[in-house]
């Protein structure tokens, strides 16, 4: 315990600093193994040897069934993006303007679908598809994932309103613009940045979304998770990797451009 | 708010009202529609009354499978805060460049796919793996070691994902601490281990509980990670509750356990908002 000293920002080495770069090793380590694995020319599970090769990227972009679960991706992402973004930023002016007690609690109902454990989810919507005909369809995961994806939005963009004073809204009412006019012109502008944040963490949500996707879509619908989900069941397909690798280069650029952005905004 | 007041107040709250209450009901139709009926079938299906909650009691597999989750979930809590602790420690004490990287690296952690991640655990560990020849080349062991497919796979898999969601609301909640006590502490002559013990860390523990609980209520309900590290040995109560329902097709039985899982957590999340914000915990 000795080694946890006074909080400070000298930079000598201790043993808590040791810690954390061993635990920063520990998170980046599957990373480390996905791109080499990648970039095997062999067939199977592998590294590579003797040579590299881009076969398994290649396979991403020409083999039919990836380019479908890529499509289907998308197009559910899109939808429940779009679906999710309507929904959570309304709620928030609703709620910022509001500010009743009442729109306090009912934010607490909005957050439920991050709490719930998926496996609940999965489930309640099996069950409740079946019986309105949305299984293995389009709309179907998109509502779901709408739902999944609405509390972050609901979060960002309250987070971003809160610094938003309600007068303005007012002010521009009382100066002659229809509700309507005082929402697009004057509220919805400053709110810009959290709307589109909220909106990525709506479609990585979607995009991510395993468990669900595995209960209620079959063959008509195979978002990347489905497809990944039975490549691990049966032969692990060295692609997987290729997919693995370019996700996880655009995770850290977009944390990489987020992170640069708000050191350049507090300078 | 009465419909009177909200024209009296100006035509624009009518607007927001309907805003505030279309998404609502949406959610109320379709997702507490659908959440509710579990809970209702977890008493009617098979046939009326509580024989799904009698298996509880009864049936040595369900007994089985909650005795694992519950003990993976607590090793994976106390792995997640221990090593989250110290993580969030060094961040306090680190210069402002190396804490960019290493908060970078937390959250960039975050994002990426529980599915990639458990794939690349599985081609590190398994008996072919990264790990086992490294270790079998340089002889330090003669078999593979089976790392995986076993609860050791499912535990490194758990506390691998469950990492940054420790780390991230220790360390907002070690920087709230006034920073001044423990030199204080230190002037009136407590050493740095007892400024530590005596003033750090009963200061940080609102922020350890809560950290802790986020973790369990994440970790109870996990389904991914465990079905494929676990390689169908060790089986938490996620994937439980899908085979029966895709495999024996026993509802009534799935229904009951997705109802004790989702108690188990609302409760979990009651004693966290003690703690701390839930919603402010919430956000990635």
């Amino acid at each position: 315990m000795a080694a946890l000293g006074v909080p400070s920002t000298h930079n000598g080495i201790s043993l808590n600093r040791i810690v954390a770069w061993l635990a920063a090793s520990f998170l980046l380590l599957p990373i480390l193994v996905i791109i080499p694995i990648s970039l095997t020319p062999e067939r199977y599970l592998s590294l590579p040897t003797n040579a590299i090769s881009f076969r398994h990227y290649n396979s991403l972009v020409t083999d039919g069934r990836w380019t479908k679960s890529i499509v289907d991706s998308l197009v559910v992402g899109i939808g429940a993006t779009v679906l999710a973004t309507g929904l959570g930023v309304a709620f928030a002016l609703g709620a910022w303007r509001l500010g009743a007690p009442l729109a306090k609690r009912l934010r607490l109902l909005l957050l439920a679908p991050i709490i719930v454990p998926p496996i609940v989810h999965a489930v309640a919507f099996y069950r409740a598809w079946a019986t309105l005909g949305l299984l293995d369809t389009y709309l179907g995961l998109i509502l779901i994932h709408a739902m999944k994806g609405l509390p972050f939005v609901v979060l960002t963009v309250a987070g971003t309103l809160a610094n938003v004073d309600p007068r303005l809204e007012q002010a521009a009412r009382s100066l002659g613009a229809n509700p309507r006019q005082a929402m697009g012109w004057v509220v919805l502008p400053q709110i810009k940045a959290g709307i589109i944040a909220g909106a990525a963490f709506a479609f990585i949500t979607s995009w991510d979304e395993t468990i669900v996707a595995l209960f209620v879509t079959s063959r008509a619908v195979t978002t990347l998770p489905r497809r990944i989900w039975e490549g691990l069941a049966d032969n692990i397909d060295p692609a997987i990797a290729a997919l693995g690798t370019v996700m996880i280069a655009l995770t850290f650029a977009a944390v990489a451009i987020s992170t640069l952005r708000s050191t350049a905004a507090k300078a | 708010m009465s419909a009177a007041a909200a024209t009296s107040a100006g035509g624009s709250e009518r607007l927001y009202w309907l805003m505030l209450l279309s998404p609502c009901v949406f959610l109320a139709l379709f997702y507490l529609v659908p959440v509710l009926n579990v809970l209702v079938l977890s008493f009617t299906v098979p046939k009326p009354g509580l024989a799904n909650y009698a298996e509880l009691a009864q049936n040595g597999a369900v007994q089985r499978v909650l005795w694992t989750t519950l003990r993976i979930g607590a090793i994976t809590t106390v792995l997640a805060l221990g090593i989250g602790y110290v993580v969030a420690y060094a961040l306090l004490q680190c210069g402002p460049r190396e804490r960019q990287i290493l908060l970078g690296i937390v959250v960039a952690s975050f994002w990426i796919s529980a599915l990639i991640r458990a794939f690349a655990w599985v081609a590190l560990l398994q008996s072919k793996g990264l790990v086992n020849s490294i270790l079998l080349s340089t002889g330090l062991i003669e078999s593979p070691l089976s790392l995986v497919r076993n609860e050791l796979g499912v535990i490194i898999g758990m506390v691998h994902y469950m990492l940054p969601y420790a780390i991230l609301p220790l360390y907002t909640s070690l920087r709230g601490i006034d920073d001044r006590l423990v030199p204080a502490a230190r002037a009136l002559g407590a050493t740095p281990g007892q400024a530590f013990r005596w003033v750090f860390l009963p200061l940080s523990l609102p922020g350890l509980i809560g950290a802790g609980v986020i973790v369990m209520i994440f970790s109870l309900g996990f389904y991914i990670t465990p079905a494929i590290l676990g390689g169908g040995r060790t089986i938490m109560v996620a994937e439980f509750i899908s085979v029966q329902i895709s495999e024996t097709l026993r509802w009534g039985l799935a229904a009951m356990l997705a109802t004790v899982l989702l108690g188990a957590v609302l409760l979990l999340v009651m004693w966290l908002s003690r703690f701390m914000d839930v919603e402010q915990a919430l956000r990635k």
